[in-house]
């Protein structure tokens, strides 16, 4: 292959992950959309009017109908019918302030935690000793910097959790999630990473024997690499082998 | 009804058998298949024949022969077809490699969790294929088969799952070790979500597995006719000792079932759930995991008995590495060689005399990879 058509087709794939990253933002973590009437109980106003689908032959005055977008949010269950011009960090409050109304009193880190209980992040608690950072406006931490480390990095590896153990969320196509083959991330071994992949005739990160597993047994779709889902799985991945010493290119 | 054989069938039979007594020749073997060979080649026999030698396989110090045998197949875990037809090619080619032993054998059993999410179509799709066996069909329960509707729909497939039989002079004996205490009500699960919540090996919100109460005291009055000496095999799906909690590698009252089976001299465990080479011996009880037909599990990180010799670690490339069916050789004495079958690999045999000598003889061969 010449160089210009490799660059060119470097370029498709940089469109086309573009692409799919502003359709996950516009989607939020939604599986589904459809034209609803906005929900009365929807924290969202539906108020900006817009145009009908280019599909329709006939363009029709402008009704409640066409202002929502349905979501169906990621447990696959609950739909919030949002302003179908919303997008990004409003669109996932929305989708969460549902979540939160449906679910009195639940917390999803916990539950993730009590069902699937992964390795806690690092203490961090020696940061806070010593007598060096007095005065030093990047390291004087306190017990609050801590608990956010803490809470935010948790948080992260117990999305990655739910991904690892749902079909679902994976998007598999034939019932099968990460935890058939690697009950609590064993036998994952990031830290033997990047190695010679034999079966692939080249060098591999883990993100690419991620990717390798949800285009096969898990027959789901290319994952983004820099995309929420392929950054959650790494996390929890590289969670649950805490202790081991990296050792790259080992087989 | 006489089968009829076409000569390519025959060819590639008797290949089939000389390449399988090849993997185990020692040298006294070697010359038996060697001289066959060379007659082979100076026109003493038929020049299509690859002249089936039968190749010495008992190990060393090993006398005795196997009373009879039976195959095994487990852990199927089918989806229906639409859903997932990988898994349902899985149960298909055990059965056609149990199909095609010959001699057969006496029986085939089945060690649980036919279904993935025990429903209705899942269990009544096992139950069709494993109807083409040509041997009878003996079955055991697993938690994948049974969390849906608490064995509803197994029982009436397949009848109570606690049971016991005879067989040329053994006591056979099936237990159903997945019993959970409920940890549903008061979480307030539907019937699906108790049944996913028990599919996931990982998942911390159900409980351990039992044999339980009523089960051990059908057990003791089972074998209570027995005497000391008896020849007996229970088959378990999960393992009937305390290996990894929390994969439920593990039966919680492991140690009072191990106190029913104590006053046997010898007596044979075999279990499935683990999706491994797994052996262990606790003092006159022999444990022999069997294999799935639609992943391997890994070892566990912990706990590992000292007589497994593990698998190496399955290629993640080929779905059927590290899965595969298998036979089981009943000797006189009771004792079992267990052959696991894999079908990417090698067949590998662990041996009674293996177990018996506590992993001094007839060693297996080791790992080439590490499972981490």
């Amino acid at each position: 292959m010449n160089q210009s058509l490799m660059r060119y087709r470097g370029r498709l794939a940089v469109l086309g992950g573009l692409g799919l990253l502003l359709a996950a933002i516009v989607a939020g973590c939604g599986q589904e959309t459809k034209r609803q009437t906005a929900a009365k109980d929807s924290a969202i106003d539906a108020k900006m009017p817009f145009g009908s689908d280019a599909d329709d032959a006939q363009p029709a005055a402008e009704t409640d109908a066409d202002k929502a977008v349905e979501v169906t949010s990621c447990d696959g269950e609950n739909k919030v019918a949002v302003d179908k011009d919303l997008a990004g960090a409003e669109l996932a409050q929305a989708l969460l302030a549902q979540w939160k109304r449906d679910h009195p009193g639940r917390d999803w880190v916990a539950d993730e935690k009590a069902a699937h209980a992964f390795n806690p992040p690092a203490d961090n608690a020696d940061v806070l000793q010593g007598g060096q950072s007095k005065g030093d406006v990047y390291g004087n931490f306190t017990q609050r910097d801590l608990v956010t480390w803490s809470r935010e990095t948790e948080k992260f590896v117990a999305e990655g959790s739910r991904i690892f153990h749902g079909g679902d969320a994976l998007g598999s196509t034939v019932g099968v999630s990460c935890d058939m083959c690697h009950p609590h991330a064993s036998n994952t071994h990031p830290e033997t990473y990047p190695k010679f992949q034999v079966q692939l005739g080249r060098v591999a990160l883990l993100r690419d024997m991620i990717e390798w597993c949800i285009e096969n047994p898990v027959r789901g779709t290319h994952l983004d690499p820099d995309g929420p889902t392929m950054r959650a799985l790494e996390a929890y991945i590289m969670a649950q082998r805490k202790g081991a010493a990296m050792n790259y290119g080992k087989h | 009804m006489a089968t009829l054989k076409s000569v390519e069938t025959k060819y590639l039979e008797e290949r089939e058998a000389l390449f399988r007594g090849m993997r185990n020749l020692d040298r006294r073997s070697f010359l038996k298949v060697s001289a066959a060979a060379l007659g082979a080649t100076a026109g003493l026999a038929a020049p299509h024949s690859f002249t089936p030698v039968s190749v010495a396989q008992e190990p060393a110090g090993a006398a005795s022969q196997p009373a009879f045998r039976f195959a095994y197949i487990s852990d199927s875990h089918l989806y229906t077809k639409d859903v997932n037809d990988r898994f349902v090619r899985g149960l298909l080619r055990a059965v056609d490699d149990v199909n095609n032993l010959d001699p057969q054998p006496d029986f085939v059993f089945y060690g649980g969790d036919l279904a993935q999410l025990g429903q209705v179509d899942q269990l009544e799709l096992g139950a069709a294929i494993l109807k083409n066996l040509k041997a009878p069909l003996r079955i055991m329960v697993g938690e994948h088969d049974w969390y849906l509707d608490l064995g509803q729909k197994w029982r009436e497939l397949f009848g109570e799952p606690t049971y016991s039989f005879d067989h040329k002079g053994i006591h056979f004996v099936v237990l159903n070790s997945v019993v959970e205490k409920d940890f549903w009500t008061e979480r307030k699960m539907t019937p699906i979500e108790r049944m996913k919540t028990v599919a996931g090996l990982d998942n911390g919100l159900q409980s351990s597995f039992t044999v339980g109460e009523p089960q051990r005291k059908w057990l003791e009055t089972d074998l209570a006719k027995l005497p000391d000496d008896a020849r007996v095999i229970v088959f378990s799906h999960s393992p009937l000792y305390k290996l990894y909690k929390k994969w439920n590698f593990w039966t919680d009252d492991a140690d009072e079932v191990q106190a029913i089976l104590k006053r046997f001299k010898q007596i044979v465990v075999i279990h499935g759930h683990t999706h491994q080479l797994l052996t262990n011996r606790i003092g006159n009880i022999y444990f022999h995991g069997l294999l799935s037909t639609a992943w391997p599990w890994p070892y566990a990180p912990e706990g590992m008995p000292e007589l497994t010799i593990q698998m190496s670690r399955p290629d993640p490339f080929n779905p059927n590495d590290g899965c595969g069916d298998g036979e089981v050789r009943v000797h006189p004495d009771g004792l079992v060689d267990k052959v696991y079958s894999l079908w990417n690999r090698n067949p590998i045999t662990v041996s009674r005399t293996y177990l018996a000598s506590m992993g001094k003889e007839d060693i297996p061969p080791k790992p080439n990879r590490p499972s981490y």
